[in-house]
């Protein structure tokens, strides 16, 4: 057992925190958020030069092979910096691609990511609103060499910027277990048929409603074999799940040490108001939960680096992330009074990010009941 | 990052695994292996006793220790472990002070006659200790502390109360502080005391606990002797010594872990149990609050790691070790409050009961959980540190 961050890890860290500082301000959190493509090619181009976007990929496609906890780590320096551009959802797609592509697709797919050349966007999510198999209706059915896919996909990130889309679509109906039936394409963002509208939503995150009409994609672009979808996109699920707490626990760093600078400074009735035992009681008990649901994202994290089953901790880990994040934030604008309640302070940034962060890849009602299942009830 | 044990961990892990999934096999029928159970009777004392002895044999109430003095040089990762295992399993054996809290402000001040006296005795699980620190008006507030050790001769003579002592009644010996100098400031004339309590000078009076049983006691001296040989550090000094007590592993494993078998247990019982025609754990709410109370388990399990970790690394974590107070104690309380909740009307049965759940252990702990929050630095005291220590914010 050694917890310590490895050298590879603290060097990422120390990598993203110098990169945010110099390509990635507030300011400009503030303009993409503003904006409806929200996108910069430069600083996509330097993440890409870093290594970033293909972290995770092996080197013989194209990235970096590091491993999944130096992800988690650029991850959370992410959120920290409430980084908007499209890593996240790219990210997640090469996953699969990586763990269930044919060699062919590897090769064509993940040295593009790597470059990035291709943005992903990961259409999974419908208007039943759940990350559950029985809410995919999307179907997706064979026309000699292709597939046509009809279906609408809501709540979709990224894909006004994205080449491609990862879609999951219903291949055949089994009603005794919606998990089978389900296979992953990936799918050409310019394909006829596709049509994006935005959404307009707490965090202004780039999310959208993608409808699919008569879609035609070829038989190639099937990610893993026909109908046997779910298994992997359980394992993405468990991933973003983790990736999202990363996110969500370096929003909440940024939180716990603004929160205490403003606490130090900020002078009320003489004192600064850090030295008022209630304002204490908030801060450490900000400072000791976000310290805990860390420690069991990493756990997380680990166990799914290592490749095993991880559905219970992962699911423990993502309701509490998203718990105390929520909480916390709340917690955080009362600490900045009356300006943490503007549009131009940064804490609402974080407070509007922590109640989208919480719905994403299973929301913390969900994820207990994962746990409760896990635990044997 | 690594969560793997190593494998000599996981051997010593194994060790103590199977040490106590067979002691628990020797408890007495009505032992409930709380925090207080030692001295609800004799017969539990008794269980305690006979683990105690186990355990000094096999060198495990010293794992941290040098070896110089009998132990045997573990990190307090190993000693996470160990804590672990037996809290799980709910098995006694480890006096409460002695290992962990007398033995290291020994370890760091006192001198070699005191080191040798008294760890050999300590590491053999031979002494039952009490804790004679809080006073009616010391209480946080710690070094405010009365009772007054006046020189007279070989000996210092003890005039004064204690309070809050758990388990003097089963005791022989109690570790204390006394004020020594009462013309400095507060910190700087008291001095740390070890004793014999089976002589004169010394009442021990019973101070039931709100479920009516005897944890903690009243403590009068009049004329009370303790030899000068008894000091641990300089006279006046006391203060500094305490502070070396806080050199032991201070993950609260221990409460983590216990719980984390009562779920287990909770588990099968909701299983079983129907309420309106279905069982409880097909309850979606009952489903939701055992999972909120599984998942703050494994993160106070995993924060315990992280704290234990740390001081492994040899370094002192004030907050962290807070924070770990703090939310295991208050975990405890909302975990036995929950299970009530749970159980509905059954909840409150007491032992004893042939309608009561889990032997009525929940009764007793959403009462003496309370205890958790406050013994050994309050609530709002982890916070105060977390605030002062942690986040360096003004006083
Ligand atoms: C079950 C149990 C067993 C115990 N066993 C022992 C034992 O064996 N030996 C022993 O010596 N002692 C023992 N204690 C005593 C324990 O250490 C004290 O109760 C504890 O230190 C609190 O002191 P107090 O009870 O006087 O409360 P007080 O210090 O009077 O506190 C009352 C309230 O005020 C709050 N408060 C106090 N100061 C501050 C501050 N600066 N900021 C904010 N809030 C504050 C407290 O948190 C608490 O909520 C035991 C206590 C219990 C409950």
């Amino acid at each position: 057992m050694d917890l310590n961050f490895t050298e590879t890890q603290d060097i990422v860290r120390t990598t993203a925190r110098e990169f945010m500082a110099r390509y990635y301000p507030k300011s400009l959190v503030r303009e993409l958020e503003e904006e409806p493509i929200g996108f910069r090619e430069d600083i996509w181009k330097e993440a890409a030069n870093l290594g970033w976007l293909g972290w995770v990929i092996p080197e013989e496609y194209g990235g970096v092979g590091g491993d999944f906890l130096e992800l988690i780590v650029l991850l959370e320096e992410m959120g920290k910096a409430c980084f908007m551009l499209p890593f996240f959802s790219t990210v997640i797609c090469s996953l699969p691609i990586l763990a269930a592509g044919t060699k062919e697709q590897k090769e064509e797919l993940l040295p593009k990511i790597a470059q990035g050349e291709m943005i992903f966007s990961l259409a999974f999510t419908e208007p039943s609103a759940t990350y559950e198999a029985a809410g995919i209706e999307t179907k997706a059915v064979a026309d000699g060499n292709d597939y046509v896919i009809n279906g609408t996909k809501l709540f979709i990130h990224d894909a006004q910027v994205a080449h491609s889309f990862l879609c999951a679509a219903r291949t055949e109906t089994d009603k005794a277990n919606p998990e089978n039936g389900i296979t992953l394409f990936v799918v050409d963002a310019k394909s006829p048929g596709i049509k994006i509208t935005p959404l307009e939503a707490i965090a202004d995150d780039k999310q959208t409603e993608v409808i699919f009409k008569d879609v035609k994609v070829s038989k190639d672009a099937m990610i893993g074999e026909i109908n046997q979808g779910f298994p992997i996109i359980k394992r993405l699920l468990e991933q973003a799940a983790v990736a999202k707490c990363a996110e969500m626990m370096g929003g909440a760093d940024w939180m716990v040490e603004n929160c205490v600078a403003y606490a130090i400074e900020r002078v009320q009735y003489g004192k600064p108001i850090g030295s008022y035992g209630i304002i204490q009681s908030y801060l450490s008990e900000m400072w000791a939960e976000v310290g805990i649901a860390k420690r069991l994202m990493y756990y997380a994290a680990w166990l799914v680096a290592q490749g095993g089953p991880c559905a219970k901790e992962v699911a423990m880990a993502k309701s509490l992330a998203s718990e105390v994040y929520r909480s916390q934030t709340r917690m955080g604008v009362q600490i900045f009074g009356g300006i943490g309640t503007t549009r131009e302070h940064d804490m609402g940034l974080y407070y509007r990010r922590a109640r989208q962060a919480a719905l994403l890849f299973g929301d913390p009602i969900s994820m207990r009941e994962r746990v409760a299942q896990e635990i044997g009830l | 990052m690594d969560f793997q044990l190593t494998p000599e961990q996981q051997a010593l892990k194994n060790e103590f695994e199977k040490f106590f999934s067979e002691e628990i096999k020797n408890a007495p029928p009505n032992w409930s292996g709380n925090l207080m159970a030692l001295f609800e009777s004799d017969e539990n004392w008794a269980y305690h006793r006979s683990v105690a002895d186990k355990l000094g044999e096999k060198g495990w109430l010293s794992l941290p220790w040098p070896k110089k003095y009998g132990g045997q040089e573990h990190s307090y990762f190993e000693q996470l472990l160990f804590n672990e295992v037996r809290a799980y399993y709910r098995v006694p054996g480890v006096d409460m002070w002695g290992p962990q809290i007398v033995a290291p402000s020994i370890l760091e001040h006192g001198s070699e006659e005191i080191k040798n006296t008294w760890l050999p005795r300590i590491s053999r699980g031979e002494i039952n200790w009490c804790q004679g620190w809080s006073e009616p008006n010391a209480g946080s507030d710690l070094a405010s502390l009365a009772t007054k050790a006046v020189e007279n001769g070989d000996d210092y003579v003890l005039n004064g109360q204690k309070i809050w002592t758990s388990g003097a009644h089963r005791a022989d010996h109690m570790f204390l502080m006394a004020r020594t100098d009462p013309d400095v400031p507060k910190h700087k004339g008291i001095t740390y005391f070890l004793t014999d309590i089976d002589k004169p000078g010394i009442t021990i009076r019973e101070l039931l606990f709100m479920h009516k049983k005897r944890d903690y006691n009243e403590v009068f001296f009049d004329n009370f002797r303790i030899p000068k040989k008894n000091i641990v550090g300089d006279i006046n000094k006391g203060w500094y010594v305490t502070m070396a007590g806080i050199n032991f592993e201070r993950s609260m494993i221990g409460s983590v872990s216990e719980l984390q078998g009562e779920l287990e247990e909770l588990v099968e019982l909701c299983k079983g149990t129907e309420r309106n025609g279905k069982t409880l754990a097909k309850d979606p709410l009952v489903r939701q609050k055992l999972a909120q109370l599984a998942i703050e388990l494994e993160a106070a399990k995993n924060w315990a790691y992280y704290v234990s970790h740390l001081q492994s690394k040899g370094q002192n974590v004030p907050a962290e070790s807070s924070a770990a107070k703090w939310f295991s104690s208050e975990l405890t309380v909302r975990f036995a409050n929950t299970v009530i909740e749970i159980m509905g009307l059954y909840g409150t049965l007491k032992e004893g009961s042939k309608w009561a759940m889990l032997d009525g252990r929940f009764e007793d702990m959403c009462q003496i959980s309370l205890g958790i929050t406050i013994a050994g630095g309050t609530t709002e005291t982890m916070k105060n540190i977390i605030s002062w220590m942690g986040l360096k914010l003004p006083r």
